[in-house]
Formats: C-alpha cells, sequence, structure tokens
C-alpha cells in the first residue's frame, strides 16, 4: 500500500505520510499559493505540479527529489492564431514507459498540449484544436470548456483518452494525430431533448480506465453513471442503479477488478451537497448493476463537502483510497471503503488527491 | 529614461528587481523590462501579450488604460508601477 498522499488545495500542495494507517501532514509545497493538479510520474517518482496563481497566471513546478526543491517550468502558450490564453490546467497525465519525458496537459479553456522533455517546453496538439466539433463545446464547472482527463492506454502508449466538460469524450490512436469523439450512448440531460445524444456536448465529469483492464472505462457524467466495455467506443448508462444519487464529480476504479469502482454522489447540479447532508462513498462490485453505500467514518450529519473531480484517488493495492472536499476534510480507507477515518478535518479546499 | 517597479508580492515568486528602461509605448517598455525569454514576463502579461486579468500598471499616478495592446505613452522621467489587483486573490 502507499503511504503517501499529495493533497492539492486552495492554498498550497500538502504532503502527508501514514504510519501505521495514522495519517500526518509532513510537508506543505507552494504555501498559499492554489494548487489545482499535481502529478506524480509513475516513470521516475517527479512530481508536476499546476498552481493557478490568483493574479500572475498559470504556472508548472517540477521536482525531481520528492518535494525537496522546485523549479519552476514554462507555462504553455497558446498560439497567436488560436484566440484563446492559457487558464487553470485540470488534466495531467505521464506517457508510456516507452515515451521517456512525455507529459500530456489539458485545462481551460480546452488546449491540449504535449511535451518530450518532461515539461520544460510544451507543443500545442493543433489537430484536436482544428476539430469543427469544439465549436459546439461548451463550459461546465467553469465559464469556458476544460480538457480535465487524460488517459495513456497502458498497452498502446500512442492511444489516449481525453474527457471534456462539456465537449465529449475523445481518443487518438496515433499519439495525437488525428482525433475520434467516443460519446456514444451518453446523456445530457441539461440539452434540448432531441440533442440529449448530441456526442459533442456531453459533460463527462470523470473518466478511469481499469489498469488491468483499460477497455473498461467508468465515467461520472454530470447527469449519470456510465460505463464502457469497448475502450470508449460506446457508453452503458447505469444512473438507475446508482445510488444515494447519480451526480457527483470522482471515479476510482480498482487496479484489477475492473467491476469494482467507486463514486462519491452529490445531489444534483443544482443542489451540490451531499445527500442529507451525510457523506458517503458509493461502490458496485459488479459492473454496475448494483452500488453500495459505504458511511462509516464519513460524518453523517449537517455535512456540505463536495468532491470534486480529481480529488478521490486510489492506490495500486486496490485496497486504500483516499478523497478530500472543499470543506478541506481528507478521508482515507485502508479496506475499500468499508471503513474511514478522517486524515485531516481542516485543509484549505481541496482540489486533487493522488498517492505518491 | 523610465523606473519600472513592481509589488512586492510578485517579488516572492520571481525576481523582478525595479529597472530602469527607455521611454516609449507602455509595450515597449515592458518589453525592455520583461525579455521575451525571461520568467517575469509570463507573471505580468498573459500567453496572447495581454496584461494579467488581475493585474494593474500605473504610469505615474494613472492607471493603464489599453490594457490588451499596451499603447498608453510612458514619457521620458515617468516612472510605471507593475501592481496586484486587489481582484483575484
Amino acid at each position: 500500500m502507499s503511504d503517501k498522499l499529495w493533497v492539492s488545495t486552495r492554498k498550497g500542495l500538502f504532503e502527508l505520510d501514514s504510519t501505521d494507517e495514522r495519517w500526518a501532514v509532513s510537508a506543505v509545497h507552494h504555501r498559499g499559493v492554489p494548487v489545482s493538479l499535481t502529478l506524480v510520474d509513475p516513470r521516475d517518482g517527479s512530481l508536476l505540479a499546476a498552481l493557478d496563481h490568483g493574479h500572475f497566471g498559470t504556472k508548472l513546478q517540477r521536482s525531481t527529489d520528492g518535494g525537496a526543491t522546485w523549479t519552476e517550468l514554462a507555462a504553455p502558450r497558446f498560439p497567436k492564431d488560436a484566440d484563446a490564453s492559457m487558464g487553470a490546467v485540470w488534466a495531467l497525465a505521464a506517457g508510456g514507459a516507452d515515451q521517456p519525458g512525455r507529459v500530456w496537459l489539458g485545462g481551460i479553456p480546452g488546449g491540449l498540449f504535449c511535451s518530450d522533455d518532461h515539461g520544460a517546453t510544451w507543443r500545442f496538439v493543433d489537430s484536436l484544436w482544428q476539430r469543427e466539433e469544439r465549436s459546439q463545446w461548451f463550459g461546465g464547472g467553469a465559464d469556458k470548456p476544460a480538457i480535465h482527463t487524460l488517459l495513456v492506454d497502458p498497452n498502446d502508449s500512442r492511444h489516449v483518452t481525453l474527457g471534456v466538460s462539456c465537449g465529449g469524450v475523445w481518443q487518438t490512436y496515433d499519439d495525437g494525430a488525428t482525433w475520434a469523439l467516443t460519446a456514444t450512448g451518453m446523456r445530457a440531460a441539461y440539452m434540448p431533448p432531441d440533442r440529449a445524444g448530441d456526442a459533442r456536448i456531453q459533460d463527462p465529469h470523470a473518466i478511469v480506465a481499469c489498469p488491468a483492464a483499460p477497455a473498461r472505462l467508468w465515467c461520472q457524467h454530470h447527469n449519470g453513471v456510465f460505463r464502457s466495455d469497448d475502450a470508449g467506443q460506446s457508453w452503458v448508462e447505469l444512473s438507475d442503479a446508482a445510488q444515494p444519487s447519480a451526480f457527483g464529480f470522482p471515479v476510482a476504479v480498482h487496479p484489477t477488478d475492473p467491476d469494482t469502482a467507486w463514486f462519491v454522489p452529490a445531489v444534483k447540479d443544482e443542489e451540490r451537497i451531499p445527500v442529507g447532508g451525510a457523506v458517503v462513498v458509493s461502490r458496485t462490485r459488479d459492473g454496475g448493476r448494483t452500488f453500495e453505500v459505504l458511511r462509516e467514518g464519513l460524518p453523517q450529519t449537517h455535512a456540505y463537502d463536495l468532491v470534486y473531480r480529481h480529488a478521490l484517488d486510489i492506490d495500486a493495492s486496490g485496497e486504500r483510497l483516499a478523497f478530500g472536499s472543499t470543506t478541506g476534510n481528507l478521508f482515507v480507507t485502508h479496506d475499500g471503503g468499508e471503513r474511514w477515518q478522517a486524515a485531516h478535518h481542516h485543509l484549505p479546499p481541496i482540489y486533487a488527491v493522488c498517492f505518491g | 529614461m523610465v523606473r519600472v517597479s513592481f509589488t512586492a508580492n510578485l517579488q516572492r515568486h520571481v525576481a523582478c528587481p525595479p529597472q530602469d528602461v527607455q521611454a516609449g509605448t507602455l509595450r515597449q517598455v515592458l518589453d525592455r523590462a520583461m525579455p521575451s525569454d525571461g520568467p517575469l514576463r509570463g507573471y505580468v502579461l498573459d500567453d496572447q501579450g495581454a496584461l494579467r486579468k488581475h493585474v494593474t500598471v500605473f504610469v505615474g499616478p494613472d492607471a493603464v488604460v489599453d490594457r490588451r495592446g499596451l499603447t498608453d505613452a510612458v514619457p521620458d522621467g515617468a516612472e510605471v508601477w507593475v501592481m496586484q489587483a486587489l481582484s483575484g486573490g
């Protein structure tokens, strides 16, 4: 099990360590600065933190010594003719083991960037930006569209899946040269009925792929829970089975069991608080036919925690999960969600959580 | 010459001592004070060269007018202040 957590917050990047399943803050990096997302590169353990200064723009900081020292990298820049400027980073992904230095980056307003030198320089992925369908994208969670999910296929590094709020699910099979829109089966309840199935405007809040079975994808969508068994070519809606609601942001999948996934639901889009003021985690272990509601150790009265799309993570064991909330609560389980403990109660609003 | 000074809040993140540069438009003055290959420029201007939304610049006592084109005149002897806006925190 992983004994380290990196928690990206409104006021810095918090490092927590576990001893005998008790968690404590061991360091604070970029103290006082909003950190929208942090990537722990599985290839070399390096850290890439996306800072979102309220005044001074988006910045990237990299550490190759576990956070002891940080180096600022050049932030991605939109080309002049793109008629856009760089906003917050909402997605970071390391390339495959066969792509040393490759990092993918996405964010607001829907731009995708690629680096082959660990983020020192960035290439704008114009092939996606030029797609005609992008004219239909719109903001969801932010005023402008955001790329928030980047999944690199563990069996083929040239195959990358991305999620856009609101712009559907996109895939490249040739390392970004061309793109396919693959949101068939998704449903948008926020659109006029005859556009509910329009793949271009779907709002997948988060998408995960099972590492051991990467054709199995799970998606927490704006108005439902979806599963794909064919690497995103088609999607099956499971919203009727989802408990206690089908709305939320994050999703996690078991590393070796593609039928097991976790969600942290909220009431619905216009009421973004836990159902009944009780924080719960929803888990399916049968591919989404049924969902269990897990409550032990979580606050069950007057709790108004919302959990953002990157604020739930699972470690390689599949037993240890962690999630953090807008209220600054950080919860950890060591048994797949049966029992939870509060690792911290008063962190700043939490944007993202990942095991190190 | 023109003196360009930066808010202390910015000095926390990137080195930005006061600089004396030639007069001109505000764009010319900032280009001279913040080279395109240095880290400081990206903290003040966005990737399209416009003044960041929550950064403000004063030429003497006057707030910048053209935040995108930076065509405001900066006469010889003026002081330019690059400040953090109160919004955006």
